[in-house]
C-alpha cells in the first residue's frame, strides 16, 4: 500500500476562499505535510498565513529557506520568492526569473518536488485563472506520482484545473471539500475513494 | 515510470568537472537550486542526460560560460524591497553618518541596479563623496552590464514606484538620461563605485568597511557555505559595521548569531557587536 510522504498544492485566483475550506478540514497533525504555492502580490507579506493559521486545526506556516519539511505542517511559499525541494527534503527559496509570470511558480515546486519524493508524491491543482501547474502535474504523472485536480465546474477560477486536466489523465477530479477528505483518507493510507 | 531520474552522484561528478576545468565552485550551491538550472539547460540543449552535459562542459568553452550563466542568477531591481531601503534610510544612514569616510561592500551585485540604488540614497542623504562603494561579482558578464549603467526603459516605471516606496523623494527620472529603449545611468552616480570581481566561495576578505549588503545570495547556497560566507563578511566588517542581508535570510542557523545586534528584524538588518 503506498505511503505518500509530501502533498504538493498549486492554487491562484480564488485561492484565499479554497484555502480556508481546506484547512477547515484538514486535522491537526495530519500525517502528510502540504506545500502551498499560491499567487500573491510581489509585495505581500505574511498576514494572511498567520491569519489562516489562527482557523486552523493544522499548524501553518511560511516556509523558510533550508527548512526541513515535517509531518503535521502546511508550509506555504514567501511572496517573491520560488519554492523548491531538495533531495535532503529541505526547502530552497530563490529569486530566478519569473515563470508563468508568477513568482512562486507552481510548475518550479511541482517539477522539484517530483524530482525528489516520485511516486510518493501527491500533486493538487485547485481554483486559478492561468496555466501556472500544468507542467508540473505532468511531471508529477511522469514519476508515477498522484495528480488531483478540481473539478473546473466547482472552481472560483476554471482556467488553471482546466488546463491541469487537458494535459495529464487525473487520477481524481473532485470538488474542494471532497479533495480535502480525500487528503485525509490517503494520509490514514486508506487507498480507494470514490474510484 | 517514463521520467529519467536525475542522480545526485551525478550532478556532484558535474560540478566536480566545472571546478577542476573552470575553478568555479558550485559544489556547496543548493541542490535544488543547481538541480533545476541543469534540467532546464538538458532540456534547452536538447541533452539526454547529465553525463552528456558533463563531456559538452569538457569540449565545449562556449557551452561551459553558457552553463555558467545558468547557474548566476542575475535578477535584480532597483530598490528591490522597498521596505529594506526606507529601514536603510532610518536606521542605517544615521550610523554612516558618524564616520568621516565610509567604505560599503555590495556583495553579489550582478547587474547593479542595487548598487546605483544606493548611490542615490547617499546623494541625497549628501554622505556620496565620502564614500566608496565595493559592488563585486564572480560573474563578469553581469559587472560589465553593471559598468556601462544601461537598463532597459520599460523598467524604469517599476523602479520609480519602488523609489517612491522607499522614501524617495526626487523625481528618479533625474538620475538618468533616456535614450530610445534604454537609460544611462547618471555618471555620477557611477564615479565612487568600484566594480571588482569577487567570487563569495572562493575569495577572501579584501577591505574592512562599514557596512555590507548581500541580499539573496546565500539562499542558493547550502547551510555549510552560508556559514563560510557569513565568517568572511564577520571579519570584513569594523565593529559596529552593519549587515544588510535578504528579507528571507538570516543569522539563526549560524554561528555568528550571537556576535550581532538586530537593528531591523523585519528587514534584516543586523550591526555587529563591539
Amino acid at each position: 500500500m503506498m505511503q505518500y510522504e509530501a502533498i504538493v498544492v498549486g492554487v491562484s485566483s480564488g485561492g484565499m476562499n479554497a484555502m480556508k475550506v481546506l484547512f477547515s478540514i484538514l486535522p491537526k497533525d495530519f500525517s502528510i505535510p502540504v506545500i502551498i504555492v499560491q499567487h500573491v502580490s510581489s509585495h505581500s507579506d505574511n498576514q494572511w498565513i498567520k491569519i489562516l493559521n489562527d482557523k486552523s486545526d493544522l499548524y501553518i506556516k511560511e516556509a523558510d529557506e533550508k527548512e526541513k519539511i515535517e509531518q503535521g505542517t502546511a508550509y506555504i511559499a514567501p511572496a517573491n520568492y520560488h519554492l523548491l525541494i531538495g533531495k535532503n527534503k529541505t526547502f530552497s527559496l530563490t529569486v530566478d526569473e519569473r515563470v508563468n509570470f508568477a513568482r512562486p511558480s507552481i510548475d518550479v515546486l511541482f517539477e522539484s518536488a517530483a524530482e525528489v519524493y516520485k511516486s510518493k508524491l501527491i500533486g493538487v491543482v485547485l481554483t486559478g485563472s492561468n496555466n501556472d501547474g500544468t507542467k508540473g502535474i505532468k511531471r508529477i504523472k511522469e514519476y508515477g506520482g498522484l495528480a488531483i485536480i478540481q473539478d473546473p465546474e466547482t472552481a472560483e477560477s476554471a482556467y488553471m484545473p482546466a488546463s491541469a486536466i487537458t494535459a495529464v489523465k487525473a487520477d481524481y477530479i473532485l470538488s474542494l471539500e471532497d479533495i480535502s477528505y480525500l487528503l485525509i483518507q490517503l494520509g490514514n493510507g486508506i487507498k480507494t475513494y470514490l474510484t | 515510470m517514463k521520467h529519467k531520474d536525475i542522480l545526485e552522484p551525478e550532478i556532484s561528478l558535474l560540478l566536480e568537472t566545472v571546478y577542476q576545468k573552470y575553478h568555479y565552485d558550485f559544489r556547496q550551491y543548493s541542490e535544488a537550486h543547481i538541480r533545476r538550472r541543469i534540467m532546464n539547460r538538458m532540456a534547452m540543449s536538447g541533452l539526454e542526460d547529465v553525463s552528456q552535459m558533463r563531456s559538452k562542459i569538457l569540449n565545449d568553452e562556449t557551452f561551459a560560460s553558457r552553463l555558467l550563466q545558468d547557474l548566476s542568477i542575475t535578477v535584480t531591481e532597483m530598490f528591490r524591497d522597498p521596505g529594506f531601503y526606507r529601514s536603510l534610510r532610518e536606521n542605517v544612514i544615521p550610523v554612516l553618518k558618524t564616520y568621516p569616510f565610509i567604505k560599503i561592500w555590495h556583495a553579489g551585485c550582478s547587474t547593479g541596479e542595487e548598487a546605483y540604488s544606493m548611490s542615490i540614497i547617499l546623494q541625497e542623504e549628501g554622505l556620496y563623496d565620502r564614500t566608496t562603494i565595493y559592488a563585486t561579482d564572480f560573474n563578469q558578464q553581469a559587472l560589465n552590464k553593471a559598468k556601462e549603467g544601461i537598463f532597459s526603459n520599460e523598467l524604469m516605471k517599476e523602479y520609480t514606484i519602488n523609489y517612491q516606496l522607499s522614501g524617495g523623494k526626487e523625481s528618479f527620472s533625474g538620475y538618468y538620461t533616456s535614450n530610445y529603449n534604454n537609460v544611462i545611468m547618471n555618471q555620477s552616480l557611477k564615479k565612487n563605485i568600484v566594480w571588482a570581481n569577487h567570487n563569495l566561495v572562493t575569495d577572501g576578505v579584501f577591505a574592512e568597511v562599514h557596512l555590507i549588503l548581500c541580499r539573496n545570495v546565500l539562499i542558493y547556497f547550502e547551510r555549510d557555505l552560508q556559514n563560510k560566507v557569513q565568517a568572511l563578511f564577520y571579519n570584513s566588517l569594523i565593529n559596529g559595521g552593519i549587515l544588510c542581508l535578504g528579507s528571507k535570510e538570516g543569522l539563526r542557523f549560524t554561528d555568528l548569531y550571537e556576535e550581532y545586534v538586530e537593528l531591523d528584524k523585519k528587514q534584516r538588518i543586523f550591526k555587529k557587536k563591539y
